[in-house]
């Protein structure tokens, strides 16, 4: 678990705070997604977590234990860091880089070879063909897996990341979120993720913390912070497409009810998203679509039902329908 | 202490004077040559990539060749006296401005190059009005740097009969006579630091000129 | 070139001397230029300071400065020494600073964020990264130290130099032709071979 309590920073010669005597919790194993527009302080709250930066005041506990009585180099070894630029080392191999927190933690040499190996494995990258390579002859969305394998590698139980898609083109950056959404939740991961994109710390967060001013300004999960946006801001940050959002959010299997289809209708898979069923309904022309499940059967989503989804004053989640 | 030096200076202003303009007369006159052979050949040498990368080659080794085995290396040939000591401060001081010429026109950015073609500049009018004033810049810089070598290098000349100040320092060495022997190592190396900041002073006046910058 | 074939014993003795000054001059001027270049690196007023001292060292003509330090050292290997030093101190010391600020910024936020301590950061991130500008460096810097040291001859320094003066003194054209070939020939030696090497570790360094 990751708690911040009443954590302030005051950086020398500026006027205001960059972070204002926040309070946030993570629960083990769940991810938090810290978004805002550049200025907010949501980096400077993050690198005060492994004390890249030192805090003016309040407390961090991380794992029960208070990071700001901690020797920061030590911290540094037990929490994974991943940032925008990814930062891999260029006068090292693939290997030489994921093994960077291993070596610095002294184990020994077999054990870092047999880890280097199943990190690399883990981010999707083939070890006989990358272990060998330089940063250089990598593509920027391998790079981006090998600095996450990199941050694994110690099997850190918290992970902080900064803008970690932030270098790769939109299709990557896609296929990325998706894949390590999975393998943080897979590993029961604790992890803090900074993002200026609505759409990342909705698909990657359990929670996300919106902030401003160096304030928190609402932390909630993706739906109610789309559905019941608390102020204006929010509201403006999350943007006017919000509703679609949220039906992004939501797969057609979870708002389906239980109905035969009629014949002729157009048919999604139960783990597409609403926001994907309501684009089938629409190039076909139809109300409602079939929603295929091999192992509940056969159900319909109506047009209505999507309707009563999205509508802002009615946040219904998909729990209760 | 100082005592010993004023009195110096006092009783040899003649030859401190002589030496002075020497050392002077010298400099001005490689770096004069410096200029004429090394900015029309660099223009030339701009254009045409192939002739110029052996050219620079050969020049940059010229550089590593140390002061004094320059000026003295054709003694056998030139024998000694002003001239052989010209030469030898011309080949001295050409690579740092042959250099500077030719990177200094080609770093020039060929989008402007082709907008002032495309308005109907003809390729000698490109280099006069476009190119030039946009490498002037770093030929300045090839320019100090030449001075600077030439003018602490003419300190060797003495060497070969040339004259100038190093005959204080080369004089007070073999009289064992401290005062002169410092008063001319001082002169040289307070002309040497003045043309650095003279040049160094125009480079950024004319920068700022040419590029409108306020530098 | 007849005096080549009499004498060549005196001519290796020379060369061998030449070396072994440029050589001690380099480890003189590393042991100081490294640790002013890592200390000055992140601190711009230091630099600045730095770079203004060392760069009037660099400006005064060779000559000048041999006889400068003559009434404070005398003659010898030691004031020749001490000149080549302070002769080398702008080059390396730039050299040293440049590289360290040319690494990336994202290199070393990784690397802090990892938990490499301050000097294990420098030994296995900063300053290898930082190599290929140093050893243009040392290049441009060993280049320099054979030019100053011939100089240096004029105050019993010893070294090719010495040929050179001699031959003018006695008045013999070919032996101060050899004694100019061979210091010439060392120099554009030692600048080839380093910049092989130059060009081995910008390779090996992995930096587009």
């Amino acid at each position: 678990m990751i708690r911040l309590e009443g954590v302030t920073k005051l950086f020398p010669g500026q006027a205001r705070p960059a972070v204002d005597a926040i309070d946030l919790e993570v629960p083990d194993g769940r991810t938090c997604a810290l978004i805002g527009a550049s200025g907010c302080g949501k980096t400077t709250t993050l690198r005060m977590i492994n004390r890249l930066i030192e805090p003016s005041s309040g407390r961090i506990v991380v794992g029960g234990e208070d990071v700001t009585r901690a020797d920061p180099v030590q911290l540094r070894r037990h929490i994974g860091y991943v940032i925008q630029g990814v930062g891999l080392f260029p006068h090292k191999s693939i290997a030489d880089n994921v093994a960077t927190v291993p070596r610095l933690l002294g184990w020994d040499e077999r054990r870092v070879a047999a880890r280097i190996d199943e990190m690399l494995g883990l981010v999707g990258l083939d070890p006989a063909t990358f272990r060998g390579r330089r940063p250089a002859s990598l593509s920027g969305g391998q790079r981006q897996r090998v600095g996450v394998a990199r941050a694994l590698a110690a099997d850190p139980p918290v992970m902080l990341m900064d803008e970690p898609f932030g270098a790769v083109d939109p299709v990557v950056r896609g296929r990325l979120q998706r894949e390590f959404k999975e393998i943080l939740a897979r590993l029961g991961k604790t992890v803090v993720m900074v993002t200026h994109d609505i759409n990342e710390a909705i698909r990657m967060g359990a929670r996300v913390a919106v902030m401003r001013e160096g304030r928190i300004v609402q932390h909630d999960t993706p739906d109610r912070l789309l559905g019941e946006p608390k102020d204006p801001l929010v509201m403006d940050f999350v943007g006017t497409d919000r509703a679609l959002k949220r039906l992004s959010l939501m797969t057609a299997g979870e708002a389906a009810s239980l109905a035969t289809p009629p014949p002729g209708v157009p048919v999604v898979e139960s783990s597409s998203s609403v926001q994907d069923a309501l684009s089938a309904m629409l190039s076909a022309g139809s109300d409602r679509v079939a929603v295929r499940d091999p192992d509940r059967g056969s159900r319909v989503l109506t047009l209505d039902a999507i309707r009563a989804l999205a509508a802002p004053d009615q946040p219904a989640s998909a729990s209760e329908l | 202490m100082t005592g010993a030096y004023v009195t110096w200076i006092a009783g040899h202003r003649s030859i401190l004077w002589r030496t002075f303009a020497e050392h002077v007369t010298l400099s001005v006159t490689a770096l004069a040559i410096v200029l004429v052979i090394a900015l029309p050949l660099g223009i030339g040498l701009a254009r045409r990539p192939r002739l110029a990368a052996p050219v620079v080659g050969i020049v940059n080794a010229l550089r590593t060749v140390p002061s004094l085995a320059l000026l003295v290396i054709m003694l056998p040939v030139l024998g000694t006296g002003f001239l052989p000591s010209v030469v030898a401060l011309t080949l001295y001081g050409l690579p740092a401005v042959l250099v500077n010429t030719v990177a200094g026109l080609r770093d020039v950015d060929s989008n402007i190059v082709e907008a002032a073609r495309g308005q109907g500049l003809s390729e000698g009018q490109n280099v006069l009005r476009i190119s030039l004033p946009l490498a002037t810049p770093v030929i300045l810089a090839g320019i100090r740097t030449a001075a600077v070598q030439i003018v602490s290098a003419a300190t060797l000349a003495v060497f070969i009969g040339g004259g100038g100040l190093g005959e204080l320092i080369s004089a007070g060495m073999g009289l064992l006579d401290i005062p002169q022997l410092v008063i001319g190592a001082l002169a040289v190396a307070l002309l040497a630091l003045v043309t650095e900041i003279a040049f160094g002073a125009t480079e950024r006046l004319v920068a700022g000129r040419l590029l409108g910058s306020t530098a | 070139m007849d005096w080549i074939l009499n004498n060549p014993e005196t001519l290796w003795e020379a060369l061998v001397q030449h070396v072994i000054i440029v050589a001690e001059a380099l480890a003189i001027s590393l042991a100081i230029a490294l640790p002013l270049g890592i200390w000055s690196a992140r601190r711009p007023r230091v630099y600045a300071l730095v770079l203004g001292a060392t760069g009037i060292l660099y400006t005064i003509p060779a000559l000048a400065l041999f006889a400068l330090l003559i009434p404070i050292m005398g003659l010898g290997q030691g004031p020749a020494l001490t000149a080549i030093v302070m002769y080398s101190l702008l080059v390396l010391t730039r050299n040293v600073v440049v590289g360290l600020r040319n690494v990336p910024g994202d290199i070393l936020e990784a690397a802090d964020g990892m938990g490499y301590g301050r000097w294990r950061r420098l030994g296995a991130i900063e300053l290898p990264l930082a190599l290929p500008v140093i050893i243009a460096g040392i290049r441009l810097t060993v280049v320099t130290q054979i030019s100053v040291a011939t100089v240096g001859a004029f105050i019993g320094a010893g070294g090719l130099g010495d040929i050179i003066f001699q031959g003018i003194t006695q008045d013999i054209g070919d032996k101060v032709v050899v004694g100019a070939v061979f210091a010439s020939a060392l120099a554009i030696l030692a600048d080839e071979s380093l910049r092989f090497i130059e060009t081995r570790v910008r390779a090996a360094g992995g930096l587009e």
